[in-house]
């Protein structure tokens, strides 16, 4: 039912779901968010670097899910939507419902939640979510 | 001797009214509200604990200091929900705002002055310079049983500081700190049990007076101040009672304890109610403002600081959320059974 259980990957993922770690090539400047290890655009010429990002951005596209996946049934209706990140790059990721109407364009920032909790016994999995400014 | 240099709130959206509650047990709603002079809590949404509420203060707390978080070389955070029994919460926070690895972590216990604890280590590890700035959080996601008289008051919040000595950062210097401490089991909760236990009246003339008058007591008698000193004043706050009448036995006006009082509009935070007490006292002070803050933690003890502002508040102020801009911001009421949905009450097997 859930995505995960050992915990090497949660470890793994821990830079990039708490802080929004992602990475940028020097070569040619282009921001990545998950990570790549190789640059689209320079191939062999890229040279990554780990880039934190601001988690500052805006709502590029939103749907609200009615009908959740098993993880999630407890949580809909949610909206997850696509953040563009002031720095670049599209983030897909849930969108918190504060009392701001959620719209294309609404300012976002970072937020840090449980994402989902392994049973009585797993690990929680905490993830950045997205907040109306 | 050591100083804030940052501080930063958080407090669910989420509220349930007295009302709501006292309607599903029968009770009277307006004698309750007397009686424990409070008129709603916050609930945690169903993604918040106290890790995620530790979080979002420390990570405030970090951008009301200015410093960069590879400074924090400590980090401690006092509660008594930690999400995990065995599994730092401070080594989440460490992560969660940036700090590196050469940073001395560990979660703290002691009821609802586990935070105030941690503010004294920091302190301690400040003035001996083993570090130069270290943070220390005080978070709960409080427990009361249904029905319950602590299920009208536990509520979810939290606040987190940032201690240092540097005079150009430090925007309130401690000038003084003392515990008073005794075994008294006024409140407690077993290992593996989902609710606290409590000795009803017992809690309060033996327990919170007792240790928060003493702890009080001590600290005017190691500084030689007296109440008319303090601009301002924060006493744990169990409910909206027991720090009027203490403020009150010890000789503060209503005056002075009124910016620090929030359990009347958001609960007992528990590890964070007295932070928050001084991170609101300390959006309204003005440089030269002293406020005395005395925590208290069922078990029992009181942590007392003497803490003067510095002029360096007003710099740092347009970069803090202040805590009744976040009261009254975007609040959600639940009813009872998202309320109890939200606080993973509801069994389904």
């Amino acid at each position: 039912m859930l995505m995960e259980k050992p915990s090497a990957g949660l470890w793994r993922k821990i830079k990039a779901r708490y802080n929004l770690v992602g990475n940028s090539c020097k070569t040619c400047g282009k921001a990545y968010f998950p990570p790549r290890i190789v640059c689209r655009k320079c191939g062999r010429e890229s040279k990554m670097e780990n880039k934190k990002f601001s988690g500052n951005g805006e709502v590029y596209s939103f749907t609200k899910i009615r009908v959740p996946p098993d993880t999630f049934k407890d949580e809909a209706p949610y909206i997850v939507g696509v953040v563009k990140l002031d720095e670049g790059p599209m983030v897909e990721g849930h969108i918190l419902e504060n009392g701001t109407e959620i719209k294309i364009g609404t300012k976002v920032r970072s937020a840090f939640r449980r994402m989902y909790v392994d049973g009585e016994e797993g690990l929680i999995y905490y993830h950045y979510k997205f907040e109306p400014v | 001797m050591a100083g804030i240099v940052g501080y930063g709130v958080y407090i669910p959206i989420y509220r349930i009214r007295v009302e709501d509650i006292a309607k599903v047990w029968n009770e009277d709603a307006e004698a309750i509200k007397h009686g424990l002079g409070i008129r709603e809590k916050t609930v945690p949404g169903r993604d918040e604990d106290a890790a995620t509420i530790a979080v979002e203060a420390s990570r405030r707390a970090v951008v009301h200091s200015g410093l960069s978080p590879d400074k924090i070389q400590a980090v401690y955070v006092g509660s008594e929900s930690h999400p995990y029994a065995v599994k730092p919460t401070a080594t989440i926070v460490k992560e969660a705002i940036g700090a590196g690895t050469a940073v001395m972590t560990s979660d703290l216990e002691f009821a609802c002055k586990a935070g105030t604890a941690g503010m004294q280590m920091v302190m301690g590890l400040v003035d001996s310079r083993m570090i130069e700035y270290g943070l220390a959080a005080g978070s709960d996601t409080s427990q009361g049983r249904p029905g319950d008289a602590l299920e009208y008051t536990a509520s979810a919040g939290g606040a987190a500081f940032i201690i240092g000595k540097e005079k150009k950062e430090v925007i309130a210097d401690i000038l003084k700190t003392v515990s008073y401490t005794t075994d008294t089991p006024d409140f407690w909760r077993r290992e593996g049990a989902g609710f606290p236990s409590h000795g009803g009246r017992f809690t309060g003339e033996p327990a919170y007076f007792k240790h928060i008058q003493n702890a009080t007591k001590l600290l005017f008698e190691t500084t030689g101040f007296k109440p008319t000193d303090f601009k301002y004043a924060v006493f744990h706050q169990p409910n909206g009672k027991f720090p009027t009448n203490v403020a009150k036995m010890l000789g503060f006006s209503e005056k002075q304890i009124e910016p620090g009082l929030l359990t009347p509009i958001i609960g007992n935070t528990y590890s964070g109610a007295s932070m928050l007490g001084l991170a609101a006292t300390l959006d309204v002070a003005n440089a030269g403002d002293k406020i005395l803050v005395t925590s208290f933690g069922s078990g029992a003890g009181s942590d007392s600081f003497a803490i003067q502002v510095t002029d360096r508040i007003d710099d740092k102020r347009k970069r803090s959320v202040k805590v009744q801009d976040l009261i009254n911001a975007h609040k959600k009421y639940v009813d009872y059974s998202t309320y109890l949905k939200n606080r993973g009450s509801i069994r389904k097997r």
